[in-house]
């Protein structure tokens, strides 16, 4: 049976603060919780539309440039015309799905974490290990429907 | 070395136009176009700003780790360098692999074949081939292309979803697999995962057939301005298997020249280097290969799908085969020199990937237990050599007598194609930019001749891959004019 809840997080684990996406759902994964499904990849992509199906919410979990902290943002479906097809947005995910499966989208938010390191073979850095930690003190929240 | 159009005579009396793709870690990459006042063409670039030095992270760890710390280059073609890595490191242990292990690796080889071509033309060039170069942005996308043509599109999804399970299945996980080890693999096909493939695969190689008919009829479509578009002749090479056949796993080099006389064949890719060079350029870091006896002048060359297809003297797989024939046989072989021939050809490629993992899911080696070989007599030096899906990867190592890297050589797919990308923006900035003025529709000619030999700046520059962009236009004093910026979602906006 399917999960209601997915947790997808995308990023490089060779990367520094890339791996920020697979750690935040490493981390989830340990805790069991019930009714969540974890899921990860290098990139997002036009296959992960096919993982959205049948759930009641998702949480996109991305390393991000443009927050000094966390942000989760409630997302919608919106086309995107990214250069090249090497990864897609969230939002062109949840159009992809809309496009394919003629449904909407289950709900679906954004958690953003504050990175700013992306060096090869580099661990976390102190800012993006702060950030991660608080990423995770938000979605137990969000998951347990605190 | 220099080329027409690579170094202008006068630039300080020229205007600058950058195409300046930039990543999520900042810019690795870009074009530069030089124009005058009459906005004619003196000077184009295709630079690459930015390189991470990935060879000397390998250094010193122990060979074991490398196939799957290679995974770490780059998150478009993981599985290529996985298994360059592990072939290289056959050849230190002086192995050869069990059928299990071989066939458990094509496999695997073959499903990231599938899974990049199908993702290359559905979701990234088909919106430009569907609707046009110089078409409405809004829709020239994925979700453009899924809107017009829903069930291409949803196909396209599939087809990149299978071949994404095949990866997993046989490396094990999504994201950094451990399936292909030094001398074998570390598991081969579950019985309960073939059948879920083998259920599936007659589907992915019908629509797979419907793909190269697609793409044919684009070309049919627009004959002119398909064989037109940014052409030019070059040199190619590419493995062949010692039959002459299509082998995208192992295989002797073979070179061609432009006329197809060739300048090579069934080398022994253990010794690259007796026939390939490298030459470095003060405007880039991507480096320039070519062949060693023709100098830097007059021996670069391609590689991929478009050389493939051309190079090699049949495809073992009787559909693939025949649209091969007919792909080198239309217009008398038009398609076969023109860049976006590359499209064409990829398609042909994702045919065989398919009817190859069909192939391998009916062979029953694919579930052996025999998955290590035994070791022979050690090397020093290991080399793997792969057609990934954009077109020769070559790894090269050593290891010293404590197991430990002590020297590394990558030269990737895009590095190969690097003259040859310049050659083609070259050709499209003379055919569609001269005299004009800029346009985003324009810039666009520019991003499609990039995209027919799908690169991969992750790959090349060893950073991470997105490529958005940033157009500015400079006065002969240095002044910006003109600025045009595309972020990393695709938004343009000018000011």
């Amino acid at each position: 049976m399917t999960a209601p809840i997915l947790v997808f997080g995308w990023g490089n684990p060779g990367r520094g603060d890339d791996a920020l996406g697979p750690l935040f759902v490493e981390r989830i994964e340990a805790m069991n919780l019930p009714g969540v499904e974890c899921l990860t990849d290098f990139q997002l992509q036009v296959e992960h539309a096919l993982d959205l199906k049948e759930r009641q919410r998702v949480l996109f979990v991305d390393a991000s440039v443009d927050t000094a902290t966390i942000t989760a943002t409630r997302i919608e479906a919106s086309r995107d015309t990214t250069f090249t097809s090497h990864a897609m947005s969230p939002q062109s995910v949840l159009q992809t799905y809309l496009d394919i499966e003629k449904a909407t989208p289950p709900p679906s938010w954004q958690l953003a974490i504050g990175a700013h390191s992306f060096d090869l073979g580099e661990p976390l850095s102190k800012l993006a290990a702060h950030n991660l930690d608080a990423a995770l003190a938000w979605a137990v929240d969000w998951l347990t429907g605190k | 070395m220099s080329f027409e159009l690579e170094t202008a005579t006068n630039p300080e009396q020229l205007r600058r136009l950058a195409i300046d793709p930039v990543s999520r870690v900042e810019g690795h990459g870009k074009v530069t176009i030089l124009l005058d006042d009459d906005n004619h063409v003196h000077q184009v670039r295709l630079h690459i700003v930015e390189f991470r030095g990935f060879e000397r992270f390998i250094q010193g760890r122990p060979y074991w780790e490398v196939p799957v710390m290679v995974q770490r280059l780059c998150g478009i073609c993981p599985v290529s360098h996985h298994l360059a890595a592990s072939k290289a490191m056959d050849m230190v242990l002086g192995v050869k692999l069990t059928p299990t292990a071989e066939k458990v690796r094509r496999l695997m080889h073959y499903g990231q074949i599938l899974q990049s071509h199908a993702l290359h033309f559905f979701h990234l060039s088909s919106p430009d081939l569907l609707f046009g170069f110089g078409s409405d942005m809004a829709k020239r996308n994925v979700v453009g292309v899924i809107a017009a043509a829903p069930e291409t599109a949803t196909k396209g999804v599939l087809l990149r979803k299978f071949g994404q399970e095949v990866i997993r299945m046989t490396a094990g996980k999504r994201v950094h697999g451990t399936g292909s080890v030094p001398g074998g693999v570390n598991k081969s096909l579950s019985t309960e995962d073939r059948e879920a493939l083998r259920k599936d695969i007659y589907q992915m190689v019908a629509w797979s057939r419907e793909a190269v008919h697609m793409i044919r009829a684009l070309f049919e479509s627009n004959l002119a301005e398909y064989n037109a578009f940014g052409r030019f002749t070059a040199q190619s090479m590419g493995l062949v298997r010692a039959d002459g056949a299509m082998d995208l796993y192992h295989g002797g080099l073979r070179a061609r020249d432009a006329s197809g006389k060739t300048l090579f064949d069934h080398f022994d890719y253990g010794r690259y280097w007796d026939v390939i060079a490298e030459e470095v350029k003060p405007w880039s870091y991507m480096k320039f290969p070519f062949f060693k006896n023709q100098g830097p002048d007059d021996g670069w060359y391609r590689v991929g799908p478009l050389t493939r297809v051309a190079n090699c003297d049949f495809i073992p797989t009787p559909l693939a085969d025949r649209e091969r024939q007919e792909f080198l046989a239309y217009d008398s072989g038009s398609a076969a020199g023109a860049t976006l021939g590359y499209h064409w050809a990829r398609m042909i490629e994702m045919l065989h990937a398919a009817e190859t993992i069909k192939d391998l899911l009916n062979d029953d080696d694919i579930v052996g237990t025999d998955l290590m070989a035994p070791l022979g007599e050690r090397q020093e030096r290991g080399v793997g050599v792969i057609e990934a899906p954009r077109g020769t990867l070559i790894h090269h190592y050593r290891v010293n007598e404590n197991d430990e890297v002590f020297r590394a050589n990558l030269i990737v797919s895009t590095t190969h194609n690097n003259q040859a990308m310049n050659e083609a923006i070259r050709q499209v900035a003379r055919q569609y930019f001269d005299g004009r003025e800029v346009t985003e529709g324009l810039l666009n000619h520019i991003e499609v001749a990039i995209r027919a030999f799908d690169p991969c700046l992750s790959c090349a520059t060893h950073a991470l891959g997105q490529m958005p962009l940033e157009v500015e236009i400079v006065s002969r004093d240095g002044t910006p004019l003109d600025r045009m910026m595309r972020d990393a979602r695709g938004i343009c906006s000018r000011n």
